[in-house]
């Protein structure tokens, strides 16, 4: 099947006064027609970069980027035009309205007559009561949401979202999920790169995660928890805990939390604590944050890579 | 409306947004230029025959006024997008580097023989004003204001920040404009400064413009023909080859 986007061999080196910076070395992924993939890693890991080849932001220094199979440098109209971004800066035009800068977005991208869909997204994203107001007098949230809709203008099959919900209140959030995900099931699709892991693990059938400018995984975000200590046990205690439980548990104050790879271990644990009497409350048994995961995978050991590469 | 003709639709709603500010503040400065100078000068310069110093001025005012709009279009458009960042929304866009020449070049266009007809409609009741050539002020005024569009595109692409842009604006259109002959006549210079005036493509723009108006002028209107239509080809082609390779925006 055509890959929606594919990475091959992608590497960048900006050139600054220090010498030059390796951001991207060598990534390579595919990211199939449909799913919706997450790019995880930590500030610097190279996530904006490959974006910005992707979107035509930037040049690779070798290597090439392709959406639907057209080539991001060689067949950039084509490319562009299958594409959304929503940038992770919150930009706007401050000459213009809503309405007139969905307008014109949608004529950058040769798209006549669009106010029906126009119109779709701004109800879509609660947008309807600020088309007729200009961009200086949006709150910083609706500006995020103008961003959205100006990416989804051309009705791009593949949509990628740069941090779009760095410090953005809950509602949105929430509206916007709902809004990427209906787009999803009807066969967009989504790239996410975000710091919220929580919405990655809700949302993401595969991730990868860059570190240094590497893919330092790749998998779908199940393997990812499953390969790793991914149940969470809290709960509270005012005793002391038996050193092997002790070892690898995280405390603060009264409240324990440990972390176990599966149920029989979670019943050692339990074990410990009854034959060394701790007497304990509000036991919960839950799923590890994708953060634990990514943490541990950051210091690990590359994993995953070689077997989907 | 799609591809460039949105690009250049949203160039020239940009500017007629604030109109007040890009077309009559530019107005108002050519009229204070033409009552001082022309009550001061009026019965001191004679430059051509039967034209006195107002009549032989307006035409420099209202070319000063083309070129240094059109200028100011595409190369404030371009810094501000670039240093409020939303250039990505164009960025990210399918347009090709010829369609974002045609429409920043086209706008400035539009901004500059706006302002520059402005100017005209104020001062021609100041001082009698014939048309003996017409078309040269067609042509001129149009290749003047494309090549001022093309230079403010360069200029915009290249700086970096605003304090770079003043330097481009204040240490090399406003000498040249000032030096291209708007308030005199090269004749009237000494040997020296006669000569350099020539090296100065501005001087054969607003020279070829007045020929329009008196049917004279310093040099010949097709030598001011070949010289602004090969500054402008020489301009268009660097603005072509720095936005085709993505000079400055593609990283």
């Amino acid at each position: 099947m055509l890959a929606a986007i594919r990475f091959d061999d992608v590497s960048k080196a900006f050139r600054g006064t220090r010498g030059s910076v390796q951001a991207l070395a060598g990534v390579s992924f595919d990211i199939e027609t449909g799913e919706f993939f997450g790019l995880l890693g930590p500030n610097g890991a190279g996530k904006t970069t490959l974006i910005s080849i992707l979107a035509g932001l930037a040049k690779a220094s070798s290597g090439r980027v392709s959406v639907l199979g057209h080539d991001v440098v060689a067949d950039y109209a084509a490319a562009r035009r299958a594409l959304g971004i929503v940038p992770q800066e919150l930009v706007f035009d401050p000459f213009f309205t809503v309405r007139e800068a969905l307008r014109i977005q949608s004529g950058y991208f040769g798209v006549r007559d669009n106010d029906a869909w126009i119109g779709e997204l701004l109800d879509g994203l609660g947008l309807g009561d600020k088309a007729g107001a200009n961009m200086r007098q949006l709150s910083g949230g609706m500006k995020r949401r103008v961003l959205v809709a100006q990416a989804l203008v051309h009705k791009p099959p593949v949509i990628v979202l740069d941090e779009p919900t760095a410090g953005v209140d809950v509602e949105l959030r929430q509206t916007l999920w709902q809004f990427v995900s209906r787009l999803n099931k009807q066969g967009h699709t989504v790239l996410l790169t975000t710091h919220y892991l929580e919405e990655a693990e809700a949302l993401c059938g595969r991730i990868a995660m860059l570190k240094q400018g590497r893919v330092v995984a790749l998998d779908r975000t199940s393997n990812l928890l499953a390969g790793t200590a991914s149940t969470m046990l809290r709960f509270k205690t005012d005793d002391a805990l038996p050193a092997a439980v002790a070892a690898q548990a995280r405390v603060t104050g009264r409240i324990v939390q440990v972390r176990a790879h599966d149920a029989a271990e979670v019943e050692t644990v339990l074990q410990r604590l009854r034959v060394a009497g701790v007497r304990i409350e509000d036991l919960e048994i839950g799923r590890a944050d994708l953060e634990d995961v990514f943490l541990e995978i950051m210091h690990g050991k590359p994993r995953g890579v070689g077997a989907v590469a | 409306m799609t591809g460039w003709r949105t690009l250049f639709y949203k160039e020239v709603l940009r500017f007629w947004k604030v109109s007040f500010q890009t077309v009559a503040a530019p107005v108002l400065t050519a009229m204070l230029y033409l009552l001082i100078f022309g009550h001061v000068l009026e019965d001191h310069v004679t430059v051509y025959r039967d034209v006195g110093y107002t009549s032989f001025l307006i035409p420099g005012l209202v070319m000063m006024s083309v070129l240094q709009n059109a200028f100011a279009n595409s190369s404030s458009s371009l810094i501000q997008s670039k240093i409020t960042g939303n250039l990505v929304f164009l960025l990210v866009s399918p347009l090709s580097h010829r369609a974002w020449f045609v429409a920043y070049v086209g706008a400035s266009m539009v901004r500059g023989l706006s302002v520059g007809l402005g100017v005209l409609i104020v001062t021609v009741w100041f001082a009698p004003l014939r048309l003996a050539e017409p078309w040269w002020v067609l042509v001129f005024a149009l290749l003047g204001a494309g090549m001022l569009g093309a230079l403010g595109l360069i200029a915009g692409l290249w700086a970096e920040k605003f304090d770079q842009m003043a330097a481009f604006q204040n240490f090399l259109i406003m000498p040249m404009t000032f030096l291209a002959g708007v308030f005199y006549s090269v004749h009237s210079l000494p040997a020296f400064w006669q000569a350099a005036s020539h090296l100065n493509p501005f001087f054969y723009m607003v020279d070829g413009f007045r020929r329009g108006f008196f049917g004279a002028s310093d040099v010949s209107p097709w030598l001011s023909l070949t010289v602004v239509a090969a500054s402008l080809a020489v301009v268009s082609a660097i603005a072509l080859h720095l936005l085709r390779t993505g000079y400055k925006l593609r990283l």
